[in-house]
């Protein structure tokens, strides 16, 4: 089980994955948004999306939970 | 000094927000002018809020609610009396319909005429247009790609590697390198997406509208180029002048992170033939105020082409300010009320800008957070947007403040900079000081022999 988290202070422009969907290693889960740029947030393991705890236009804070890859 | 007709041009609304809010109330005080500035909620705390002479409240943070907002940028006008608009940059600094809009309200407009924002907007018309005038310009579409299949077409035509970029866009936003097919397929992907971002901001929202195929350009890529930058001013007698160049070569993300003028990498003669260029631009689209004539340098062979056109004062005019001594705000508003200045300008001396970012000094990803220490170092000009217990949000551009230093000579001017950068002192978002004085110390950077490449190169 591998936790995605956020590195950084963003709003969540788009969610690329839904629970259930089967991701590679490098696959984007989700595309934050900052300070006028975008910035994928990809999954570091394979396996399936076990939780996805953002939407989009969610304002997510350094360190939350944004999906749980198991 | 407040002449007559600047005085018609009081009190002076600036449409923007941070540093460079700041920056234009400096000037517009200073020479006897009230100004008033406008905020969304998330900037209500910070210092050209309470700089100003008056100040309104826009709205939400989100930029479509508050400063993109043009509806209530004008009736902040009409509340406070204002009688001049200043864009700054950014925001709707390049958008017609508003620089329409602020004259139409019966306001004077500080920036060119709606039609030379229109022309010199869409890089496509601007590039053509450019072509005509005599300006050099690189290979590349004459019509906007509209599929990728026309991309992948312009492109066999032009050559790899090309640059791909939307023909709206700006600040290196949806812009990248394709070295193949393969390559162009995702940055062509990536320009679309970018395009309809900009689409989505302009209309306030974006809701229920049709986007028509993206228009992305295509041009051929210079590989170890220059991006040198040619400062200019067109008066209400017709007359363009050129102010000097600045050389913005030290990027990241194709955004400019540290500019400097004179350039290492142009010699007089390329010069002189860079400078006439960015007149002749200028004069084919009746260029009046302040604008930046952009181009690729090719250091090598001593030959340059026309990249875009801001119509607008620049992020980093202060370098030119430091080696010209004029204040080129204060020769926007001039120029804006009608003057003709007589523009004295015999560049003397080195100067550089360094944008200390919000992002961390690796991988210049976004940080911001609330700023628990700020000291700015003395000896250096800091135009700054924040203050000592601000926070820097998620919603606008990373810039908290430019640092520049001047001196006689580049070797002078980089000694200081070193100090000053040592004598930076900001804690709480992350920041890239690091960074500059990682390129302080980075032999390609202080032989003054580098390009757009040399930040990639440092991060290799």
């Amino acid at each position: 089980m591998a936790e995605v988290h956020a590195e950084m202070v963003a709003n969540v422009w788009k969610v690329v994955v839904k629970e259930g969907d089967t991701v590679e290693d490098g696959d984007t889960l989700v595309i934050l948004e900052s300070m006028k740029m975008e910035i994928p947030v990809l999954a570091e393991d394979s396996g399936v999306v076990a939780q996805l705890k953002v939407a989009e236009g969610d304002v997510i804070q350094e360190g939350d939970l944004i999906a749980v890859i198991e | 000094m407040l002449t007559a007709t600047l005085g018609t041009l009081g009190p002076v609304l600036i449409a923007n927000r941070g540093e460079i809010a700041r920056r234009i109330i400096r000037t517009v005080r200073r020479l006897g002018l009230r100004a008033v500035a406008v905020y969304s909620e998330a900037d209500a705390d910070l210092p050209f809020v309470t700089e100003a002479d008056e100040a309104v409240p826009l709205g939400l943070a989100n930029p479509a609610q508050s400063y993109l907002d043009v509806d209530k940028v004008l009736a902040a006008a009409r509340q406070t009396g204002a009688r001049a608009v200043h864009p700054g940059y950014g925001f709707l600094a390049e958008n017609a319909a508003f620089a329409r809009a602020v004259t139409e309200a019966g306001l004077v407009w500080i920036g060119p005429s709606p039609e030379a924002i229109e022309r010199m907007g869409d890089k496509i018309n601007a590039r053509n247009l450019m072509e005509a005038a005599g300006v050099p310009v690189a290979a590349g579409t004459r019509e906007p790609a509209t599929d990728l299949q026309r991309a992948v077409a312009a492109a066999a035509e032009i050559g790899y590697p090309v640059m791909v970029k939307t023909a709206g866009g700006g600040g290196g936003i949806g812009m990248s390198v394709a070295h193949d097919e393969k390559g162009l397929e995702k940055a062509f992907e990536q320009a679309s997406r970018a395009a309809a971002r900009f689409a989505g901001a302009a209309t306030a929202g974006g809701e229920g509208d049709v986007l028509a195929g993206p228009a992305i350009l295509l041009e051929r890529y210079i590989e170890r180029a220059r991006h040198v930058e040619v400062q200019i001013l067109g008066l209400p007698d017709g007359r363009v002048v050129a102010l000097g160049e600045r050389d913005c070569s030290v990027q990241r993300r194709h955004q400019k992170v540290v500019e400097e003028s004179p350039s290492p990498g142009v010699t007089p003669e390329l010069r002189e033939r860079m400078l006439a260029a960015a007149v002749r631009a200028g004069e084919a689209v009746g260029y009046l105020g302040a604008g930046t004539v952009e181009c690729l340098v090719d250091a090598d062979k001593q030959d340059f082409v026309f990249l875009e056109m801001n119509t607008r004062l620049q992020v980093e005019h202060p370098v030119t300010e430091l080696v010209t001594g004029l204040d080129l705000v204060e020769l926007q508003l001039r120029v804006a009320a009608g003057e003709n200045p007589e523009v004295c300008h015999e560049p003397r001396g080195h100067a550089i800008e360094f944008r200390v970012y919000a992002e961390d000094p690796k991988r210049f990803f976004p940080g911001p957070g609330k700023i628990t220490v700020w000291r700015e170092p003395a000896d250096a000009r800091v135009d700054s947007g924040y203050v000592e217990g601000n926070t820097v949000t998620p919603f606008y551009d990373p810039l908290m403040a430019k640092l520049c230093v001047y001196g006689d000579s580049r070797a002078q001017a980089i000694e200081r900079a070193r100090d000053a950068v040592a004598g930076f002192a900001v804690e709480g978002p992350k920041n890239n000081l690091p960074f500059c004085a990682e390129l302080l110390d980075n032999a390609e950077f202080v032989s003054g022999d580098y390009d757009t490449g040399l930040v990639g190169r440092m991060r290799a």
